[in-house]
Parts: C-alpha cells; structure tokens; sequence
C-alpha cells in the first residue's frame, strides 16, 4: 500500500510489536505525531513532560519486560534532551528504539531552525544509529534498528529521519517482527575446561550480573549453583534475577555490597563471573581483587573479557546456553567447610542489618521493609540514583527478575520517575519509586505525566534535605566539608504533589510510618509519600572508592 | 605489564556516511592511541578497507580487535602480523635545494630506493616507498639538510600468499585459555 513515509514508520513500529511510544511533539515531528493519530487504536502514546522523562520511560517499559522500549523527539533540543536517558540505556544494555525527526535533506548541514547532527552526538552512546537519507530504506532501516538493539548484548539504537523522508509517498510491504541474531556457538572446548576448573576449586562462587536477566538465565544459575554447591553474589544490575529468599544468595557485591557477599568473593578460590562486566563499583581496585582466585568469565560481549579484570578462562557466547552446557560438563560437589565459612558471614551479614533496624527510629531499613510488606513479588521497584538506591539495593527483598529497575552503569539521577512510568505502563502493575530528595527534583515534571496517565507509581522520597551520597563521601573523605549538599530548600512535597493533581502523604516518625505507608498504597494513581530520613543516616557497608575488601568500613561513629 | 609495540589491524568496513568517525571515535572514547589510519576503496564498492596502526600491548591488541568487531559497520577484522604480511608506507618529503647539499640528498635518495618528482631552484621533492621503520631512517638522514615540510600517507598492509581479509573472521576470540 502507499503510505508516507510517517505512516511507514509507525506502521512499523506495529508490526514490530510496539503497543506503547513515549515521547514528545515537535516541528520536524508533526507527519509522525499525524500517523500517530490515525493509528490511536493500534499503539498508545505517552505524551511525557519533557523528552529525558520520555526516555527513561521507554527505558523502564524496556526493563519491565524485556521488549525494546520506544521513544519520539524532534529535532534539535528534542534530541538532545534524550541523550542522558541514550546513554542511561547504553551504560545498561537495555533494548531502545529512539526515532528523532529532523530538517528536511536540503536544509541539512545549513544550522537550521532546530537543526543538530544527532547521529554525531549520539555516537559513542549508542549501539549503533542511522540517518534516513534514501526513504526508500525507510521501514527496513526501522527493523534493523530492532535487530540491533535486541540482539546479542541489547543495547539503544537511533534513527534520525528528515523531514521530507517523513511526507515522501512510498510502497509499504508489512514484515515479519524481526528476530534476534544468532550468537556463534559456546565452545565445547571452553565448557570442558571451565569444568576442570570447577572441580578443582574447594571454595567456588557464582557472581552474576544483569546479563542473567536479558538472557533469562536464572534457573540455570541456580541449576549450576545447586550441583557444584557454590554461592550466588549479585551486581547491582543483577539483582533480582535470583529469588532473595533462596538460600544460595549471598546479596550485592562490591561499593555497598552485602558482607557476606563482599567477603565470600574475596576468599573464593574461583569466580564463575556470569553476565557482568566488573565494573569499577563492583571491583574495588582491580589489582587487589580476586587475588586468590581464579576466574571464568561467560558473556555474550566478548569484549568484556579481559576488559576490566583479566580472566583465566574465557567463555563468549549466549549466556543460558552457555550455563546449559556447564552444568551438563562438571561434575557434582560438596563443599563443607566453605559453606560453613559462608554461613559464618552471613552471620555477621545479618548482625549488621538488624543493627540498622531500630524499632523506634524511622531508618532507610525500617521503611524499606514497611514498604516490601505492601508489594506483591512482581511489583516493579524502581530507584533514581544515590543512598536511596543503595539502601533499596541492600533492603528490598527481590523475587522475580526484573522487578528491580534502575541506573547502574550511568548513575543518573533523575532517571526514577519517567522509568517507573514506563516500568508501570508496560506491566499494569502497582509500581513503587524509592527516590530521593535530589533526585525527585531533578526530574518532578513528570509528576504531570503520572497524573495524567493516572499511573499506579507510590513515589517514596527519602527526604534528608541533603544530597546524601556525596556529603557520605564529604562526611568520611572530606573532612565534613559539606560543600554545596545541604538543599535547604522549602519544597513541600505534600503540597506539590497536590499542586500536580496527585496525592501527596508525610511521614516525620516511626509511629506514622506503617498506618500512612498503608494509606498511600490504598491509593489509585500517583502517590507521593514525603519520608523524614536523618542526613546523616550511612550507606554501609563501604567498600572506599579504590580500596578492596581489607578497607571495607562497617561502622561510622 | 607487557611489552607495548606497534601493530597493524584491517578492517573491512561498510561504505556508510559516518563509518570512519564510528571507527576513531572507538578509539578516541576506550583511550586508544591510533599511529596512523588508513582508508580507501577496495574492488568491492560496498567496502573500504582501512588499516589502523596502533600501540599497546597483547590485551590492547586484543581489545582493540574485539572492540572493533562490536561495530556495526565493521565486516571483517585481522591483525597483519609482521611475519605474514607486507606493509608499505608512501612518504612525500620536501628538501631544501642547496648547491651544498644536493650530491649528499642525491646518494640518500638513491641508497634508499626513492626518487625525486619535484625539482624548483630552493625545493626538492622526494617520494619514498617502504616500512615504515625505512622510512623513519631515511628522514633522519635527510633531516640535517632541512625538511619543509612531509606527508605520510599511513601504512597499508596486505596478507602473504592466500589469505584474504574475507575468509576468516577468527581474530574475536575469547581470552587465552588455561593459564
């Protein structure tokens, strides 16, 4: 059939699977928003507050579920506003569409009316991206986009498209949803060999990141984790991929890290490393980790082997294949003694965390916990970026994949409400947003969004009037100078989320935590829930920016 | 740390607006250092063949490799080892022409293969083909009768005998094995 070029686009979009876009109107963008309009019945769009929220909803629409989330700019300002939620996607692999409209060829290369070489910023922050300058490439450029972005390692994709290949009439074939590539094969070889190593370690540890859960890889972490009798610590992007509850979870690695797991990684004598890329919060200094131990590393980016920390042994390929193969190659075993060892840590573990349970104050803990007593198991828990995230990283009891949504590799602040939107519009599920004071203002806009969208997110701000994490490190490496982190500002957060046509609660003390924290999630659309959290209220333990495990500091007087 | 040097890796990459800024842009953002970057068509319109001269050491190498594969523009990767590929680099050197001089820049010119294309009463240009080792020698000869200015075009390397940039593709592997 012919069809613009505009109608081409959206019609692709369908017919890859998309039922929800994210974005936000603009002058290059008018031809796309009109093919919008006459497709209202077959894909929703969430008109955001600004294009970065738009973003980051397509993002958490994309992590809530595995699909490709897809988001819509204009030119010029549209597009760059969406560069900090690109490069939140890349940081953390997530499958992204974003289509940017732009001047017609002609006024290309001329600084025109909102004119920007997209492609060009966007660069090092995509997995790849395209400009539309033939229209007659229109729909399978589209599709390619998808390929990328969901195949292999998923990661963002851009497609920039001028105008006139917008209007252009063109012939229009419908295509099939486009498949994942295939991965080459996991080497048998390579599977024999980590066999090997397994069964010579006494003290083996399965250190898992978020690639386990864009490979859907959890059972098979578990299958391996039971026959080699090995404990399971988790990234930060990993979480929730394994059931907390499950007796082989040790918890988080690494800055914040759970002690047991911190620990257990320290004394293992080999690191089955599964889907992460020991990043420099996971590691510490790289040349003191692991130093007694041997690693095997599976990813299905060769690239991050021997990236960051030198592995001995190397496995690229897709990761459940991968795992399938492994638990099939070694042979079951026991280990006594260094499952006592880890139940002596986890002992310590837990000294640790109840000691942050005080009955009568109101900390990060005790709400945290408040909180999970009113979530289901798939309920998606999304953070912005700080102590919050930390302390929903340490507290919040995970069960199933991808309920835990949140800035790993980029750490953007900001990022917490549009995600919960999208995480919220991709599932239908009550979403809940732990954020914090800094955070929340960086991004409240959307609170217009929510609203209007009557999205079922409870936004729990952990008000400190500070900017915790950075006075935490002005607190232990500065001297105290608190520089430029005490807010001081009057922001009624109860008022503002009634000012947004929201409902607004405050809680100031353990008493009012439980009885309001119920109110708020008997609620319908928005919520925000204004808690009272002591600025000088730790995240710990710390593992000190560079240091290893010996510098790990548990307590602050 | 192990030992750093110089090595050279071919790409094919996809004729597309943009695939040579994608290619540096890798190296400029991971912090590779390029030596010098070749490009040009090859018998097949749909590619370029570019040839990237760089340093580091074997994890650089292999990084670089890896990372080069991960682009999408990017078809084939090989490294050129010293031992099974020719490399040439092409040199332009502008000399001053002096009475004085001019036997001396002769004899250099001649022991080292190269010849002159441009002649003018105070300039004299040399053309100079080779590795790029010969190259740096022969400017460092050259160099006491006053160099004007010079242009290398880069190293281009191409496999000995019967392999081609096309047939295989197996330089992504995984890390060593069994250490």
């Amino acid at each position: 059939m012919l069809l613009s070029g505009a109608d081409i686009v959206i019609e692709t979009l369908i017919e890859q699977g998309t039922k929800t876009v994210f974005g936000y109107p603009g002058g290059q963008v008018i031809n796309l928003y009109d093919a919008l309009y006459k497709r209202e019945d077959r894909i929703h769009h969430v008109l955001t507050a600004h294009e970065q929220g738009a973003c980051h909803a397509a993002d958490g629409y994309a992590r809530a579920t595995g699909d490709v989330g897809v988001v819509i700019a204009t030119s010029g300002p549209g597009a760059t506003n969406l560069v900090t939620g690109i490069a939140t996607a890349y940081l953390d692999s997530t499958p992204l569409v974003a289509i940017t409209g732009n001047v017609p060829n002609a006024l290309i290369g001329r600084d025109s009316f909102q004119e920007v070489d997209i492609t060009g910023v966007t660069l090092p922050v995509t997995k790849h991206n395209f400009f539309v300058k033939d229209y007659t490439k229109l729909a399978d450029t589209i599709r390619e986009a998808f390929r990328i972005a969901k195949s292999g390692r998923p990661g963002p994709v851009l497609v920039d498209i001028p105008k006139d290949v917008q209007i252009q009439m063109q012939e229009y074939e419908p295509g099939p949803v486009v498949q994942k590539e295939e991965q080459r094969a996991v080497k048998l070889r390579k599977i024999d060999a980590a066999a090997q190593m397994i069964a010579e370690s006494v003290s083996p540890y399965i250190y898992i990141g978020g690639g386990v859960i864009t490979a859907d890889a959890s059972e098979e972490v578990l299958a391996l984790a039971d026959k080699i009798d090995a404990p399971i610590g988790s990234t930060l992007m990993g979480l929730s991929a394994i059931d907390n509850d499950n007796e082989r979870f040790l918890g988080m690695v690494g800055m914040h890290g759970h002690y047991p797991a911190s620990v257990g990684q320290d004394e293992a004598d080999l690191i089955i490393a599964v889907g992460a890329r020991f990043s420099d919060r996971a590691t510490g200094d790289v040349g003191k980790y692991a130093r007694g131990a041997r690693v095997i590393h599976l990813d299905i980016d060769r690239a991050e082997i021997d990236k960051n920390i030198t592995a001995d042994l190397g496995i690229g390929g897709d990761l459940k294949e991968a795992l399938q193969a492994l638990i099939e190659a070694v042979e079951p075993a026991r280990h006594p003694a260094w499952n006592a060892r880890l139940d002596a840590l986890r002992a310590i573990g837990e000294e640790q965390l109840e000691a942050t349970l005080d009955p009568a104050e109101l900390t990060p803990h005790a709400l945290i916990w408040e909180t999970a007593r009113h979530t289901e198991a798939d309920t998606p828990v999304v953070t912005d970026v700080g102590q919050h995230q930390m302390w929903t990283a340490q507290y919040y009891p995970f069960h199933r994949r991808r309920t835990f949504i949140t800035s790993g590799g980029l750490g953007t602040m900001g990022f917490g409400l549009g995600a919960a939107i999208g995480a919220a519009a991709a599932t239908g599920k009550k979403t809940v947003l732990f954020t914090g004071d800094g955070s929340f203002g960086m991004n409240l806009n959307e609170l217009a969004t929510a609203v209007t969208q009557n999205t079922p997110v409870v936004i729990i701000v952990l008000n400190n009037n500070v900017l915790g994490m950075v006075r935490q490190w002005q607190n232990l490496f500065f001297d105290k100078h608190y520089s430029q982190t005490t807010l001081n500002r009057q922001t009624d957060f109860v008022k503002l989320a009634e000012a947004f046509g929201a409902k607004g609660f405050r809680i100031m003390n353990r008493k009012e935590l439980a009885p309001v924290m119920a109110e708020a999630f008997a609620q319908e659309g928005p919520v925000v829930v204004d808690v009272a959290i002591d600025p000088d209220a730790f995240v710990l333990p710390m593992l000190p920016p560079g240091g290893s495990f010996d510098d790990i500091i548990t307590e602050v007087q | 740390m192990e030992h750093k040097e110089h090595f050279e890796v071919a790409i094919l990459v996809e004729n597309e607006s943009g695939a040579l800024s994608r290619v540096s842009g890798m190296f400029t953002r991971r912090g590779f250092n390029i030596h010098s970057l070749t490009v040009g068509e090859t018998e097949d319109p749909v590619f370029s063949r570019m040839t990237i001269s760089a340093e580091g050491d074997e994890t650089t190498r292999r990084q670089i490799v890896k990372q080069l594969a991960k682009l999408y523009n990017v078809k084939e990767i090989k490294v050129m080892e010293r031992d099974t590929s020719v490399k040439r680099e092409l040199a332009l050197i502008k000399l001053k022409n002096s009475p004085d001089t001019r036997s001396d820049i002769l004899s250099a010119v001649d022991i080292y293969r190269s010849k002159i294309i441009d002649l003018s009463p105070n300039t004299l240009c040399v053309e100079i083909t080779g590795e790029t080792t010969k190259i740096d020698a022969f400017i460092e000869i050259v160099k006491p009768y006053g160099i004007l200015e010079m242009c290398r075009t880069g190293v281009v390397a191409l496999e000995r005998g019967c392999h081609y940039l096309r047939q295989d593709n197996g330089n992504t592997e995984d890390s060593r094995e069994g250490e």
